[in-house]
């Protein structure tokens, strides 16, 4: 088991916007979670990332109790995410960007930065092989130099996904990957994300209102409701669920 | 010839031989009495200026935390230097433990002319006192901007800037109401063994390690708390770490600056250290662009040459000065250094990526 959640809560004041989710995912998995909007989908990457604190109940990730790690203590262990509405370090290149995510595995100290000796050359060397490397994955090494906010829509979100992927992460949480994507580019996104946890051997959760793309990929679906877990299982078996199609799929599903 | 050709291509080469420029050229200037006492004192608070204007460039600018507290740093480091020249080091140097280099007869050694006698001048006199008083100045500064960075650094924006403004102001009331450091009046009498040449050098040293931090996975650390927080935690970084670091090594340099000026003008009193002084660091950073190194020595020389020009004028000094901060702000709301984007935009960009290029 790489994730387990048990019993996870997170309460707003008096708003119980994620209640006693229990998640259990397997080393390897691509799973997805899906719900209406706001069924606490995006609360539960918060609390599993460690940028929110979890109110009661607990995460186990990779063997260790991670509940009340802060969200770079996280990453470090091996979890990267990308956000819904893109994050990414706006008025810096493209190289930087990636750059600032290597920093994790960066072991040079402030003296050799201050003074640019010792491991500074060598490291940063190291640093930008790496990050020219992630870049050529997503087809980013051209636009290096470029500011990271001049990129196109498309080529953004792959770039913070590039970012995610320079952490060296485990497993990998993407937020709405395809929001605002056309068709053909969501399809070129499904095979881009089946081939990434292949080649970088990536547990995947995702979460996504793109139906096609979920049912497609996944293997293993979450879905949400109300801040509950209301099923899990086979694309199939979120189908055929009776309370899915209530609260979310309605008569879409064919 | 190859060799000489690679040399000048590294970068810190080039910065070095810049710098050995600047300093013969001031040097020879001063030798040949081309500057008077005024400008003298004006050349080297302009270069302690720079070193304050990047200091705290790396706070506000790169890592995107409103410091208004530089002024109380820069005391620590000045009350340091004034207390080590005027109680301590008399009886240091009595005791043997800093040798003694002033009024010694200098000879050149390696039978060097006597041409460059100037030059071993300007270093020697007190140069060791006012070794020792700039590292402690500025480490002692760096220990207080790290007790306060802790606390201070979880506010965010204007409150950041409140609680630093407060700190500041503490700092110098403590200044102002212990006897032992002279209250009001402060302590007169430094001797002055800052020269222009210890000055340049110590700004050189300052501008070199904060554009090399900036450029290093620390300085990118910093970058990206100021970009977002929330994204710089999820890419595994320790923001909080980084704030502090980045305030830490600012308040060093500050408290050096501090030292400096102790040591060019004589004295330190606590009025120096206003809140005032914050904001005049402030208007050079901000004048010459926050997050550009040449910026904050562009906007430091401004200011300087400005309060320097209108010192004669002191009536309508602020007047001036309040018009230019205004033009700035509405003609090049970045900063000085967008005049080199000006420029640039008529300059054809040499391999500009084809945006027509399919992406994927």
């Amino acid at each position: 088991m790489l994730l387990q959640t048990d019993k996870l809560t997170k309460a707003f004041g008096g708003l119980i916007a994620v209640s006693t989710v229990g998640m259990e995912i397997n080393p390897g998995e691509l799973a997805g979670m899906i719900g209406p909007n706001g069924a606490g989908k995006t609360t539960v990457f918060n609390l599993l990332t460690g940028v929110t604190p979890v109110t009661s109940g607990s995460i186990h990730f990779d063997g260790k109790d991670i509940t009340a790690l802060k969200a770079h203590q996280v990453t470090a262990l091996g979890m990267a995410r990308t956000f819904q509405n893109i994050r990414l370090f706006k008025d810096l290149t493209v190289l930087d960007n990636i750059r600032i995510a290597c920093h994790l595995h960066t072991k040079y100290g402030l003296g050799a930065g201050l003074s640019h000796l010792g491991r500074y050359a060598a490291e940063e060397k190291e640093i930008e092989t790496k990050a020219l490397s992630i870049l050529s994955v997503f087809n980013l090494d051209r636009r290096r130099d470029e500011i990271a906010s001049s990129l196109p829509y498309g080529a953004q979100r792959r770039l913070e996904i590039a970012r995610a992927l320079a952490t060296d992460p485990k497993l990998l949480l993407l937020d709405e990957p395809a929001a605002g994507m056309n068709p053909q580019e969501t399809m070129e996104l499904m095979k881009t994300i089946s081939w990434l946890r292949d080649k970088f051997k990536l547990t995947i959760l995702l979460i996504e209102h793109d139906m096609r793309l979920v049912m497609g990929i996944c293997e293993r679906i979450y879905v949400l409701d109300y801040g509950q877990l209301i099923a899990m299982g086979s694309p199939a078996e979120i189908r055929g669920d009776r309370r899915v199609i209530e609260a979310y799929l309605g008569e879409e599903v064919s | 010839m190859m060799k000489t050709n690679a040399l000048f291509k590294r970068r810190w080469f080039v910065a070095l031989l810049r710098s050995f420029i600047l300093l013969i050229v001031l040097e020879l200037l001063i030798m040949f009495n081309f500057f008077n006492g005024f400008w003298v004192l004006t050349i080297m608070s302009l270069f302690t200026n720079i070193i304050l204007a990047t200091s705290l460039n790396l706070i506000n600018g790169f890592t995107g935390q409103f410091s208004l507290g530089h002024a109380g740093f820069m005391a620590v480091g000045g009350y340091t230097a004034a207390v080590l020249a005027l109680n301590f080091a008399p009886s240091l140097i009595k005791a043997g433990i800093i040798p003694s280099l002033h009024n010694v007869t200098l000879k050149m050694p390696w039978g060097l002319p006597d041409m460059f006698l100037p030059f071993a001048k300007a270093i020697a006199p007190g140069g060791i006192v006012l070794l020792f008083s700039l590292l402690l100045g500025g480490i002692l500064a760096a220990l207080m901007g790290f007790l306060i960075g802790l606390p201070t650094l979880r506010l965010r924006g204007d409150y950041l800037a409140i609680a630093t403004l407060g700190f500041g102001e503490i700092i110098r009331l403590t200044f102002l109401n212990i006897n032992y450091l002279g209250s009001a009046s402060g302590m007169p009498g430094i001797p002055q063994y800052a020269t222009v040449m210890s000055c340049v050098v110590v700004a050189i040293i300052t501008v070199y390690a904060i554009s090399n931090v900036v450029r290093s996975t620390h300085g990118r650390a910093m970058l990206a708390v100021r970009e977002d927080e929330t994204a710089a935690q999820t890419v595994g970084i320790n923001t909080t770490r980084y704030k502090v670091t980045a305030f830490t090594i600012g308040a060093f340099f500050a408290g050096v600056a501090g030292a400096l000026y102790a040591h060019t003008f004589y004295l330190v009193n606590p009025s120096i250290f206003s809140l005032l002084k914050s904001i005049d660091v402030l208007v050079m950073v901000v004048l010459g662009g926050q997050g550009s190194i040449g910026g904050s020595i562009a906007g430091a020389v401004l200011v300087t040459i400005l309060n320097a020009f209108l010192s004669n004028f002191p009536e309508i000094r602020m007047i001036v000065y309040s018009v230019v901060l205004v033009m700035m702000i509405i003609f090049m709301p970045h900063g000085l250094l967008t005049v080199r984007d000006l420029f640039a935009r008529f300059r054809p960009k040499a391999g500009e990526p084809d945006n027509a290029a399919p992406d994927r």
